[in-house]
C-alpha cells in the first residue's frame, strides 16, 4: 500500500517547483523589454532546473511511496486537497520537464522576434502545468494541471506556429478537450464510487466493481489515448507538431504526449485494473499498429517535421506496448522509453529548429550533403538519429529492447511485430539521414549555411549526454523507477486476483 | 388603532434594502433635472451608491430569517445571496455603462432608473414566498428591461429589440398568470408554502397538476432563455444597448434561476418526478441550441447571446439533479446558485471588453473586429482571453468550478447520461470560444483604433477579471456560501 511520505527538507520543495515557473510568468507581466523578457525567462527555468537536484538528491529510490509529500485542505466541501507528491514513476519526468522546457527557452532565443514576452509567459505557465500533473496526487488538482495545460500549448501553436497554425491549434484544442472532459465525467464517478473522495493513493487501494471499471476505464482511455497519441486518435500530432514553433514541438513530443502514458501508468492501471486487463488484447493490438502505421508513414513524409511526428506515433506505440504488457520488463521499459523519447525527439525537433532557422525550409528534399558544410550538426543529427533508432549505447536501445522483453512474456506475436517496427524504424531515419546530411549540396541555399552556435550546442549538449549516460548506464533511470514500477505491477495483480466464490476464499484464507 | 412613523419604519426592516433600490431609483428622475448633460455620469455613481449600500445593508439582515407581511415576503440566506448576485449585475451593469451611453448619446437619467427598478423587480422575485410577489417582482422587471432594450429611440434594431422583447414576454407572462391561476383555483392559495402543503396531500396523477406545471416551467424557461423558448433571445441581445445587453445576459437570467428554484426544489417538490425529467430534457435542448447556433455567427452580441442560451442549459441541468433526488437538494441547488453568481461576472466581463470596443460611427460587434486585438491592446485582449476561457470552462478559470459542480451534482443524482451530454456540448463551446482568442491574438489588426476607455469601466474589469481567477483559485468560501444559502430553500 503506498504512503504519501511528508516532506522532511524544512522547505516546500514541489510547490517550489510548481510555483517558481509561474512567479517566472506573472514577474515577466510587468516586462516591457523582449531581451529583457529572455533572461528572466531563461532565468527562472534554471532556478526551476537547479531544484531539481535537491529533488533528484534527496529522492529515495528503493522506497515505492510517494516522498516530499505536501496536503493541505483546498474545498474542504468536496474533500479535495492541493495533495502532491512524487514517486519513482513521477520523478523523473519533473526534472524531464523542467531540462525540456531550459532548452526550449534557448532555442527560441532568436527564432521568436514577435511577443518575446508573451511567448516567455506562455512558456513558463505551461512548465508550472506540465509539473503540476506529474505531481499531482488529488485527481481534481491533477485535472486542473491537465485542462491549464491546454491554454498556453493552444497560444504557443496559434500565435507562434506556422502558416496553417490556426487549423492545427484549434485541431489539437478540440482533440485533447473533448477526451479530457469525458475523462472529467469519470472522474466525478469514480468520486462518488469511491465515497466522496479524489484522492489518488486511497483511489488506488479502493476496488471498484467490474462493470463500472470498464466504463471508467474507457472514459480515461478517451483522455489519454488522444494525448499519447494512439492509432487511431493520433490526427491531431502530425498536424500539431508541424505548424508549431520548435520550442513548442519540444514541449509536445518531449513532455505533453508522455503525459496520456503517465496517466495509463498513474490512474487507469491501479485504479481498473480488471478493465486494463480486459482491453489489454485492444490496446496492445492498437500498439503494434501504430507501431507499424507510424514507421509506415514516416517513410512517406516530405516535410522534415512531420516524418519526426509520425516517427512519434510510432514510438509511442512501443510504449503503450510495454505499458499494458503489465509485467515490470514491459512497464519499465516503457516508462523508460518514454524518458527516451523526450530526449530523442526533444533533440530531432531542436535539430529541425536549428536548420529550419537558417534555412526556412522543412523539406527535406531542400537539404543534402548539408554534413560537409555544418559538420557539428551533422555529428549531433547522426547522434540522435542512432538514439531513436535504437542502436545499442543509446537510451533507445535499451528501452526498446525491455520493452520487447515484457511484450514477449505477454505475447510473443507482439514482440515479433514490434521488432519489425524497429527495423522499419532504421530505415526511414537512416534515409532521412542520407538525404539531409551525405551526397553532394544540391541546394545552391545551403552552401553557406552556418554550423551550430555556442546556444545552440549548449542547448543539444544535455540531450547528447543523456543519450548516452541512459544508452550505457540504464540503472540510473532503472534504480529511481524500479521500487515504484514494481510496487504498481504487484498492486494491479493483486487487485485482480477476484475469486471467483465464496468458498475459494475461504479455503484460501484457510490455506494461509 | 393608529401606529406611529417609528413603527412602521420599523416593520419595514425585512424589505429595506428593496426600499433603498426604490428610493434611488426614483430620487434618480428627480437629481436627473439637475445634471446637464455632459455631467450624467454623476447619476451613475449616485446609483452605484445606491447599489452598495442596499448590499451593505443585505448582509446586515443576514442574521434575520422568516416570513414577512402574510408570508408574501421571505427573509431568508436564500434570498439573500440571490439578491447579492443581483447587486453584483447590476453595479457592473451601472460601471459599463457610463462611457458607453456616452457615446450613443442617451444618457438619460431614466436608464439609471429603469436599472434600479430592475434590480428591485429581481431582488422580490428571489424573496417571494407568495405567486402574487412573485409576479409583481417579475414584471416590475421585465417592464423596466423592455424599456432599456429599446433605449436608444432613434436606433430601428433597438427599438425592434424592445418590441420584440415585449411581446414576447407578455406572451410568457399570460402564460404563467395561467399556471399560477390553475394552481390556486386547486390549492386555494397563491402562498408557496401553502401550495407544498396542498401538494403533498394532493392526488399527483391529477392532469391540471402537471398542467400548471408545465405552464410555470415555460414561461420561466422563457425569462431564463432556455430553449426551446429562446426565439427573442438572439436578436435582443443583439439590437439592445449593449451595456443593457450585459446587463440583461446576468440579471434577468439569475433572478429566473431563483424562481426556478423556489418554485421548483420547494414548492413544487412533490412534483419532483415530473419536473426533474422535463427539466433535464430541457437543459439538453438549451445546451444543443445554444452552442450549436453559437457556431455560426459572425456577430459578437449574438454568438454571446447564444453563449447566454447554452449556459443557462448548464444550470439547468444542475436544477434537474436538484430536483432528481433527494439526496442532491442541497449541492444541486448549490451548484445552480454557484453557476449563476460565475456566469454572471465573467459574462458581464465579457461585455465589458465587447463595450470597449465600440467604434464611433460603426458599433464594433463583429467579431472580426477583434482581429489583432492582443497587438493593439494587450490588456483588453488579455482580459477577454481570462473571460473566454472562462466561459468555456477551463481551468484555472471560475467557469471551470462552476461547471465541475453543476457536473458533479448531475452525477451524484445518477444522471451521468446528462453529465456526459454536458460536456461533451461543453467542448463544443471551445469552437466559437476559440474563435474570438484566435482572431485577438492570431491575425494583424485591420486598422488602429482607441478602444473606450473610462475610469469605471477598468474597475469593472478589474472586478469581474479578479471575481473571476480568485473563485477559479480559491472556491472553498464561495462554495460554502452557496451551500449554507440554501438552507433557506428547504
Amino acid at each position: 500500500m503506498l504512503e504519501l511520505i511528508p516532506n522532511q527538507l524544512g522547505y516546500p520543495l514541489l510547490s517550489l517547483l510548481i510555483f517558481v515557473p509561474a512567479a517566472g510568468a506573472v514577474v515577466l507581466l510587468a516586462v516591457r523589454n523582449a531581451n529583457a523578457a529572455r533572461w528572466i525567462a531563461l532565468l527562472f527555468s534554471l532556478v526551476e532546473l537547479g531544484l531539481c537536484i535537491p529533488l533528484l538528491t534527496n529522492f529515495d529510490g528503493s522506497l515505492p511511496h510517494m516522498q516530499f509529500g505536501e496536503s493541505i485542505p483546498w474545498i474542504s466541501a468536496w474533500n479535495i486537497n492541493y495533495r502532491v507528491g512524487v514517486d519513482g514513476i513521477s520523478v523523473l519526468f519533473v526534472a524531464l520537464s523542467a531540462l525540456l522546457t531550459t532548452i526550449s527557452i534557448m532555442v527560441s532565443w532568436t527564432a521568436i522576434q514577435d511577443r518575446v514576452r508573451e511567448f516567455m509567459v506562455a512558456m513558463l505557465f505551461l512548465e508550472a502545468a506540465m509539473i503540476g500533473v506529474f505531481m499531482a496526487l488529488d485527481l481534481f488538482l491533477f485535472y486542473i494541471f491537465w485542462e491549464a495545460m491546454l491554454i498556453p500549448m493552444y497560444l504557443l501553436i496559434g500565435v507562434w506556429g506556422g502558416p496553417n497554425r490556426l487549423y492545427a491549434a484549434v485541431k489539437f484544442f478540440l482533440y485533447t478537450l473533448v477526451g479530457s472532459v469525458l475523462m472529467l465525467v469519470a472522474i466525478l464517478a469514480v468520486y462518488f464510487q469511491a465515497g466522496g473522495t479524489f484522492d489518488v493513493l486511497a483511489l488506488m487501494n479502493h476496488k471498484f466493481d467490474h462493470t463500472f471499471q470498464l466504463w471508467a476505464f474507457a472514459a480515461f482511455f478517451a483522455a489519454f489515448a488522444v494525448k499519447v497519441p494512439m492509432f487511431p486518435f493520433h490526427t491531431w500530432l502530425p498536424d500539431a507538431h508541424v505548424e508549431a514553433p520548435t520550442a513548442g514541438s519540444i514541449i509536445l513530443a518531449g513532455i505533453l504526449i508522455k503525459m496520456g502514458a503517465y496517466g495509463f501508468v498513474r490512474f487507469s492501471l491501479p485504479f481498473f485494473p480488471n478493465a486494463a486487463l480486459f482491453f489489454t488484447p485492444a490496446i496492445m493490438a492498437l500498439s503494434v499498429v501504430a507501431i507499424i502505421y507510424g514507421a509506415y508513414m514516416a517513410f512517406a513524409q516530405s516535410d522534415f517535421k512531420k516524418l519526426i511526428a509520425y516517427s512519434s506515433v510510432s514510438h509511442m506505440g512501443f510504449v503503450t506496448l510495454g505499458l499494458f504488457a503489465l509485467n515490470s520488463q514491459g512497464l519499465e521499459g516503457g516508462l523508460l522509453q518514454m524518458i527516451n523519447h523526450g530526449v530523442s525527439t526533444g533533440a530531432l525537433f531542436l535539430a529541425v529548429g536549428v536548420i529550419y532557422e537558417r534555412t526556412h525550409t522543412r523539406v527535406i528534399a531542400d537539404y543534402g550533403g548539408i554534413a560537409a558544410k555544418v559538420p557539428i550538426y551533422a555529428a549531433f543529427l547522426m547522434i540522435i538519429t542512432l538514439s531513436s533508432i535504437g542502436l545499442p549505447g543509446t537510451n533507445g536501445f535499451i528501452g526498446e529492447f525491455t520493452i520487447i522483453l515484457g511484450a514477449f512474456q505477454m505475447k510473443a506475436v507482439y514482440a515479433v511485430i514490434a521488432s519489425l517496427g524497429i527495423i522499419l524504424g532504421a530505415g526511414y531515419m537512416l534515409w532521412l539521414y542520407q538525404r539531409v546530411a551525405f551526397g553532394t549540396v544540391t541546394n545552391p541555399h545551403n552552401e553557406h549555411l552556418a554550423d551550430m552556435n555556442l546556444r545552440e550546442i549548449a542547448a543539444a549538449l544535455p540531450l547528447v549526454a543523456l543519450v548516452f549516460v541512459i544508452g550505457i548506464y540504464p540503472n540510473a533511470a532503472f534504480q529511481v523507477m524500479h521500487a515504484s514500477a514494481d510496487n504498481l505491477i504487484k498492486l494491479v495483480h493483486a487487485k485482480t486476483q477476484v475469486l471467483p466464490s465464496a468458498t475459494q476464499a475461504i479455503s484460501a484464507l484457510a490455506g494461509n | 388603532m393608529s401606529i406611529t412613523l417609528q413603527a412602521f419604519i420599523k416593520q419595514l426592516l425585512p424589505i429595506y434594502p428593496e426600499f433603498v433600490v426604490l428610493v434611488m431609483a426614483l430620487t434618480v428622475l428627480l437629481l436627473d433635472l439637475f445634471v446637464d448633460r455632459q455631467h450624467k455620469a454623476i447619476l451613475g455613481w449616485y446609483s452605484f451608491t445606491g447599489i452598495a449600500i442596499a448590499a451593505y445593508m443585505t448582509v446586515k439582515l443576514m442574521g434575520v430569517r422568516g416570513a414577512f407581511f402574510d408570508g408574501t415576503i421571505l427573509l431568508d440566506p436564500f434570498a439573500s445571496f440571490f439578491k447579492l448576485v443581483f447587486f453584483l449585475s447590476c453595479g457592473l451593469g451601472i460601471l459599463v455603462s457610463m462611457k458607453y451611453l456616452d457615446i450613443e448619446d442617451i444618457h438619460r437619467g431614466e436608464y439609471y432608473s429603469l436599472m434600479l427598478f430592475a434590480t428591485s423587480g429581481m431582488m422580490l422575485m428571489a424573496a417571494a414566498g407568495d405567486l402574487i410577489v412573485l409576479y409583481l417582482g417579475l414584471e416590475l422587471m421585465a417592464l423596466s428591461i423592455y424599456v432599456l432594450a429599446g433605449f436608444m429611440r432613434r436606433d430601428s434594431r433597438s427599438n425592434e429589440a424592445g418590441i420584440k422583447y415585449l411581446l414576447l414576454g407578455a406572451f410568457s407572462s399570460a402564460i404563467m398568470l395561467y399556471g399560477m391561476s390553475l394552481l390556486y383555483g386547486m390549492a386555494g392559495t397563491t402562498n408557496l408554502n401553502g401550495i407544498l402543503v396542498f401538494l403533498r396531500g394532493a392526488d399527483l396523477t391529477n392532469p391540471v397538476i402537471f398542467l400548471a406545471m408545465v405552464m410555470l416551467i415555460v414561461s420561466f424557461g422563457f425569462k431564463v432563455a432556455a430553449a426551446p423558448f429562446h426565439m427573442w433571445v438572439p436578436d435582443v441581445y443583439e439590437g439592445a444597448p449593449t451595456s443593457v445587453t450585459a446587463f440583461m445576459s446576468a440579471g434577468p437570467k439569475v433572478a429566473g434561476f431563483a424562481v426556478l428554484l423556489r418554485v421548483f426544489v420547494h414548492a413544487l417538490e412533490p412534483v419532483q418526478s415530473h419536473s426533474s425529467d422535463i427539466l433535464a430534457g430541457l437543459a439538453v435542448l438549451t445546451m444543443a441550441v445554444g452552442n450549436v447556433l453559437a457556431l455560426s455567427q459572425s456577430n459578437i452580441k449574438r454568438m454571446l447571446a447564444y453563449s447566454s442560451i447554452a449556459h443557462a442549459g448548464y444550470a439547468l441541468v444542475g436544477l434537474a439533479a436538484a430536483t432528481a433526488q433527494k439526496s442532491v437538494v442541497v449541492d444541486g441547488a448549490a451548484s445552480v446558485m454557484l453557476y449563476v453568481l460565475i456566469y454572471a461576472v465573467m459574462n458581464m466581463g465579457a461585455f465589458a471588453v465587447v463595450i470597449m470596443l465600440r467604434k464611433a460611427g460603426a458599433r464594433g460587434e463583429e467579431i472580426s473586429d477583434f482581429a489583432g486585438l492582443g497587438k493593439t491592446n494587450k490588456a483588453a485582449a488579455f482580459l477577454m482571453l481570462i473571460f473566454l476561457f472562462s466561459l468555456t470552462g477551463i481551468p484555472p478559470m471560475a467557469g471551470f468550478v462552476g461547471k465541475f459542480y453543476i457536473f458533479k451534482s448531475a452525477v451524484q443524482a445518477g444522471m451521468v447520461w446528462l453529465a456526459v451530454v454536458g460536456v461533451i456540448f461543453s467542448a463544443i463551446s471551445a469552437y466559437f470560444y476559440l474563435r474570438v482568442i484566435m482572431l485577438m491574438y492570431m491575425y494583424d489588426p485591420k486598422e488602429e483604433f482607441r478602444p473606450l476607455q473610462s475610469p469605471a469601466l477598468a474597475l469593472a474589469l478589474a472586478v469581474a477579471a479578479t471575481a473571476v481567477i480568485v473563485i477559479g483559485v480559491r472556491p472553498a468560501e464561495v462554495l460554502e456560501f452557496a451551500r449554507a444559502s440554501v438552507a433557506g430553500l428547504l
